[in-house]
């Protein structure tokens, strides 16, 4: 195998080389694929321990033991009676499925002009949404917290849902680094057929642009469904008004519960992600591959 | 309904008879729902922040005091331990995060069996939401409760007390950023496996050993990913929020709820970051004309970043067209 993949090697004169190559091949082989293994526990670790943690008795929590003595199942459906996770859970849903179908609605049509329409000042349009995607968010959060606080909308999650209607910067910038990939002909030939700009976008483009839209569609849910910055600043002190990540950073003290019980909630914030994960891993990859940009 | 019209005149017109100002509209129709935004969530955010700078104002009362919230910037001990911290994220953290980004995809081109199983391991804990990520780790940590802790103690090595002493929680938090590394692996693993195979194997006849392959070779091919990387790593670290705050809530132990008694940066104000002190200046004591002086320097900092990669981006409208 490697012979034939490196015949420049093997041409060489040398005598001994042959064999001496394949043995430190063989050697790199085991080496990478050590380290490889050994960075995998570092990395599955934590995630490990912490469910572990979860399924101990709220009494071994408080020692130094690594391997739950009994398996407290319970502990899942004890986080639910300690404090309001189901409502946490239906915020977190509401925010992340609102603002994702809100970006895609107004994020593609913009995207699509970016990428396709040739029009005056279109350069500076596309450094302007490279630059509102660049700044923190800090930057301008005085006025917009006071634009909310005039429509009485502070104390709820609907600052952050509804500017998603205006299109966001990320997924604008993505979904237009996929669609320039597109050839022209294909609109082109759609409009030869009579299609005008819309039916062009709707029945053309967005088939072929899914894997894109479906990775940006991703990344915005799990941007909200991880969100703290947000929900910290607009939800609020009343708690029925709080997402997940913002339960769960005041869990612990607030509900004055052992790092079992953390933990298991915290499994729990995590495992859509993951599961989801697992489901779509491909749009993930591609996705991000799509943000590193060339 | 606009679009539809566009669409039908559309037929009757070639294409290319279309006139310019056509394009115009059609294309101003399309960017409406952005270009709306971008003026009333930027353009005149950033002029009020302006002009705030200028005020004292708390939600109720607004008076202009003049330069008198830049003064205090100058004196104010805790803006200065937050830029240090926020400097001490991005000289540290970043940096490490690139080379270990850059290791950990250089190790996944070498493999030859389990691409994919490595390749996902590695990815995964990038996903995990940042408040679990942090409470996952301040509990590992977590002295006399945690596992490392209990590890290295076992093995005989001293453990320090993490998040709870002011000279470890930046390096905790560092451990932290370096766990969630994933999505710049992949990143970069795209990069590694775009050089060209040939330049490998040219380089290799003319007898170049693995280091001088990795540096005459790769290291030029991917260099414009990895300056992206690094540019779009110092804005996001200038933004250092969420971990912080996390960290420092659940180890201070301290009960929080809005209104309530949490500052930010324990232990002794070694995770305050740039952020959270504009944070919880504008949104906790309401100080919210100081909190634009802050923004102000934050928007300065972040802009010189910024254009660096607008340079870069230079070149990206030609290949569209």
């Amino acid at each position: 195998m490697t012979l034939t993949v490196t015949p420049a090697r093997t041409a060489r004169p040398a005598g001994r080389r042959p064999r001496d190559h394949r043995r430190r091949t063989a050697l790199q082989w085991i080496a990478t694929h050590a380290i490889a293994i050994a960075l995998s526990i570092m990395f599955l670790g934590p995630l490990v321990f912490i469910g572990l943690t979860a399924l101990m008795s709220d009494h071994q929590a408080l020692t130094s033991q690594l391997w739950p003595q009994q398996w407290e199942w319970d502990n899942f459906a004890d986080i639910f009676r300690k404090a309001p996770l189901l409502t946490w859970i239906a915020n977190t849903l509401l925010y992340s499925v609102l603002a994702t179908l809100f970006m895609l609605v107004s994020s593609i049509p913009v995207a699509y002009a970016l990428a396709r329409f040739r029009f005056r000042g279109r350069k500076l349009a596309l450094l302007l949404v490279i630059t509102t995607m660049m700044l923190p968010p800090q930057v301008v959060a005085v006025p917009i917290y006071l634009i909310w606080a005039r429509f009485h909308l502070t104390g709820t999650l609907w600052p952050l849902i509804l500017p998603m209607l205006l299109g966001d910067a990320f997924s604008i910038f993505l979904l237009r680094q996929f669609l320039v990939t597109i050839p022209k002909e294909y609109s082109d030939a759609a409009r030869v057929d009579g299609c005008g700009e819309f039916r062009t976008l709707m029945r053309v483009i967005l088939p072929m642009a899914r894997p894109a839209i479906a990775a940006v569609a991703l990344f915005q849910f799990f941007y909200c469904w991880n969100d703290y910055y947000g929900p910290l600043l607009y939800a609020g002190t009343d708690m029925s008004n709080w997402t997940l990540s913002l339960g769960l950073a005041s869990f612990r003290a607030v509900h004055r519960v052992q790092w079992n019980l953390t933990m298991a909630a915290t499994l729990l914030a995590m495992a859509p992600v993951i599961v989801v994960f697992f489901f779509a891993q491909k749009a993930f990859i591609e996705g991000v591959k799509l943000t590193g940009v060339k | 309904m606009a679009t539809t019209t566009l669409g039908r005149r559309g037929e009757a017109v070639p294409a290319r008879l279309k006139g310019r100002h056509r394009v115009n509209l059609t294309a101003l129709l399309y960017l409406s729902p952005w270009l709306v935004g971008f003026t009333v969530f930027f353009v005149y955010p950033l002029i009020a922040t302006v002009y705030f700078s200028f005020q004292r104002y708390d939600l109720f009362t607004l008076e202009p005091v003049g330069l008198l919230n830049y003064k205090y910037f100058f004196q104010d001990g805790a803006a200065w331990t937050s830029i240090r911290n926020t400097l001490w994220l991005v000289v540290v953290m970043v940096p490490l995060r690139l080379l270990f980004a850059l290791g950990v995809a250089q190790l996944v081109t070498k493999l030859k069996a389990g691409v994919g199983f490595f390749r996902t391991i590695f990815y995964l804990p990038s996903l995990v939401p940042l408040v679990a990520g942090t409470l996952g780790f301040v509990y590992l940590l977590n002295p006399g409760t945690g596992p490392v802790p209990t590890i290295l103690s076992a093995l005989g090595l001293p453990s320090p007390d993490w998040f709870g002493d002011p000279s470890w929680s930046k390096p905790g938090l560092t451990l932290l950023a370096l766990w969630s590394v994933g999505d710049l692996m992949v990143i970069f693993l795209a990069a590694l496996l775009d050089v060209p195979k040939q330049l490998y194997e040219a380089a290799s006849l003319d007898g170049a050993g693995a280091w001088q392959q990795f540096y005459h070779v790769t290291l030029p091919v991917i260099r414009p990913v990895l300056t992206f990387a690094a540019v779009t790593g110092v804005i996001q670290t200038l933004q250092y929020f969420t971990q912080a705050m996390v960290a420092a809530r659940v180890a201070s132990g301290s009960t929080d709820s809005a209104g309530s008694v949490f500052t930010p940066g324990y232990p002794d104000q070694s995770t305050l970051t740039f952020p959270e002190l504009l944070f919880q200046q504008g949104f906790r004591d309401f100080a919210m004309g100081y909190a634009c002086v802050l923004a102000l320097l934050l928007f300065a900092v972040s802009m010189i970043f910024t254009l660096v990669l607008l340079r870069q981006f230079r070149g990206l409208d030609e290949e569209a067209v």
